[in-house]
């Protein structure tokens, strides 16, 4: 069997175990490190568990919080117990406009979003509920995003069962 | 909350035994390093302290505790026990630290506790981490895999997103309600706010990076104007690439020493003088809008009509800073009190944040701490123009913006550096004395992880 191929580059030997699954690197010390393509996949079996109502919420069109049994804290975004008094909390329905408190755009991201960028960030807050939900912020460009925007909670027609499945826009901007 | 640190942590951590740093040692980080494998680098890291301290056998570690961040980039599991193997100090005590970008500042404080409960009289500090095994936007998806993975990551699984996500509140809070507050344009005081900060965090981008010219750790040393930073490429707004730490390979140790034995290694160990850690939530959504836990040299009516901590500002590092600065006797302007700091700058903006949550300045101050010249070196220039500099110089290595961010390494990287400094050791490890502190009693060292979910800050000092 031919010795893999060399490479003085790093990113030359990067490119070459995509093809060929392995390279040899020439490092600047002299040594030749042989570095090959390692593959991993993985499939979760991932239950929602205390969480589920609020996937399927989404997939009705309705926004869950919730609110402690106890403390009456509300929560913008859905937990089992309250991080203040840890008592048990009720579901809450959240109202579908809110401003938003905080917002990026993102011209990178992880390699699983990448294909996606430019898109916007937002932490929305509603009237009314101790703690804030991070969403997207759609049809709208960076330039015109302010923190104090209205904004609506709008809901994929094909749920992928991802808190993506809401995502929000610009309050008046779509027919909905 | 808490206000007075004398009500505080008081002095329920206060050691059974003092703690001392005899000897440390760095990998030069860099963005791969083919040619070692984490169990190498460790070694490397670990000859050169055991050189630099040649009464140090391997005998008498007692013990060690060896931290890395991700199982996905190590994609080895129990990597530490291979760690310990390969340094020859089996069959002796040993876990593995993990906290996220904190991992490295946790894995010093696990060190401590070791050898301050009287367990070990000699303990190995060591940690790695091999980025460079899967390329840059896959690596971000597995930093991001540290953020809540029903909730968070699939929005947008960014950590850099979330970063700009809380210094936009940052600035909304404190630059569009001070400086702009007479605009009555909303849209426009928010515009002329954003620019003004990102302004004043190229500062600090500029400060690191022209520090890091004088480490030869580091792997990012530059030379910039703020005019490079602010037309660089946008990552996340309003975080452009030169104000976002790097993903990098390396590995750095620490040996801590009881007082017993200290003295045997090396006539100037540095002592461990305070630790502290704090945690908040892990999504930012679910920060409490409250009241600001005061240092005892601030006031309530300092903070009229601020929610806290929000998305804008870090409860845990502030709680850290409460914890550790009562175990080390700090009451009054840590600025006076400390020679410097070597913090976690994953990103301009958070060492910014962060100088508010270490009580350097009021919360809402930050960004006038930079332009002052507080955390600048007084002997380096930048091609800046500033008023004073050098009150207590903010990560003179060049911090994780110009040094990188092996993220188990990372802490221990700080340790390291801020040792030298206390040993006025830096020529003799830096080749040049351009970074050495004058004369400095107290360095202070911090850590964080998650959207500032862990924190930890540790205090040493030179022994008198």
């Amino acid at each position: 069997m031919p010795s893999p191929k060399k490479f003085k580059k790093f990113r030359d030997v990067m490119d070459e175990i995509k093809k060929s699954g392995a390279a040899i690197y020439l490092d600047p010390a002299g040594a030749e490190d042989l570095v090959v393509l390692s593959k991993y996949e993985i499939n979760y079996i991932h239950s929602y568990a205390e969480d589920s109502k609020f996937f399927l919420g989404l997939t009705n069109g309705k926004l869950l919080g919730s609110v402690c049994k106890k403390c009456k804290r509300k929560y913008g975004t859905p937990r089992g117990h309250c991080m203040e008094c840890g008592s048990a909390t009720d579901w809450l329905e959240l109202p579908l406009v809110g401003k938003v408190h905080s917002w990026t755009t993102c011209y990178f991201g992880s390699e699983e979003f990448l294909k996606e960028t430019p898109f916007n960030l937002a932490v929305v807050e509603f009237e009314g509920i101790d703690t804030l939900f991070l969403s997207r912020l759609k049809g709208v460009k960076q330039q015109d995003i302010y923190t104090g925007m209205k904004v609506r909670a709008n809901f994929r027609e094909d749920p992928k069962f991802l808190v993506s499945d809401v995502y929000f826009t610009p309050e008046g901007m779509v027919e909905n | 909350m808490a206000t007075w640190i004398d009500d505080y942590a008081g002095m329920k951590n206060q050691s059974k035994r003092n703690v001392y740093v005899v000897s440390g040692g760095v990998t030069k980080f860099a963005k791969a390093h083919p040619s070692m494998d984490f169990r190498l680098m460790v070694k490397k890291a670990f000859d050169y302290a055991m050189k630099d301290c040649p009464k140090l056998r391997l005998k008498d570690i007692d013990s060690s505790r060896i931290s890395y961040f991700s199982d996905h980039f190590a994609r080895q599991l129990k990597a530490a026990s291979m760690v310990q193997d390969y340094l020859g100090l089996n069959p002796k005590d040993s876990r593995r630290i993990e906290w996220g970008g904190a991992t490295g500042g946790q894995c010093i404080q696990a060190g401590w506790e070791t050898v301050a409960s009287g367990r070990s009289d000699l303990c190995l500090v060591a940690g790695f981490e091999t980025m460079s095994r899967v390329e840059t936007w896959k690596g971000n998806e597995f930093i991001a895999l540290a953020s809540d993975t029903n909730f968070d990551y699939p929005v947008g699984g960014f950590y850099t997103g979330y970063y700009a996500l809380m210094v936009q509140r940052h600035i909304y809070e404190f630059m569009r309600k001070t400086r702009f507050a007479k605009i009555k344009d909303e849209k426009k005081a928010q515009d002329l706010a954003i620019k003004e900060a990102m302004r004043i965090m190229a500062l600090v981008s500029v400060k690191n990076h022209t520090n890091a010219l004088h480490n030869p750790y580091s792997q990012y040393p530059m030379k910039l104007t703020v005019e490079d930073v602010l037309k660089s490429e946008m990552i996340s707004y309003p975080l452009n690439r030169p104000c976002i730490c790097t993903m990098s390979d390396g590995a750095a140790v620490m040996f801590l020493a009881s007082e017993d034995v200290a003295y045997n290694y090396t006539k100037n160990p540095v002592l461990i003088s305070g630790v502290g850690c704090g945690t908040d939530t892990m999504r930012l959504s679910d920060r409490p809008h409250g009241e600001v836990m005061l240092l005892p040299w601030e006031k309530k009516r300092d903070y009229k009509g601020l929610r806290y901590p929000g998305v804008h500002s870090f409860r845990a590092g502030r709680q850290a800073a409460l914890e550790a600065y009562s175990h080390a006797g700090i009451k009054k302007d840590p600025k006076k009190e400390l020679s410097f700091i070597e913090l976690h700058d994953a990103y301009a903006s958070s060492e910014i944040q962060t100088y508010e949550d270490l009580g350097l300045c009021k919360y809402g101050e930050g960004y006038d701490f930079v332009e002052a010249g507080h955390p600048f070196l007084k002997n380096i220039d930048y091609g800046l123009d500033l008023q004073t500099s050098g009150t207590v110089p903010v990560n003179p290595s060049g911090g994780l913006i110009a040094c990188g961010h092996p993220v188990g390494a990372t802490g221990i990287m700080q340790g390291v550096f801020a040792f030298w400094q206390l040993q006025n050791s830096i020529k003799k490890h830096f080749g040049n004395s351009k970074l050495q502190i004058k004369n400095p009693k107290r360095g202070l060292i911090h850590s964080h992880a998650g959207t500032g979910s862990s924190v930890t800050v540790t205090i040493l000092e030179a022994a008198s």
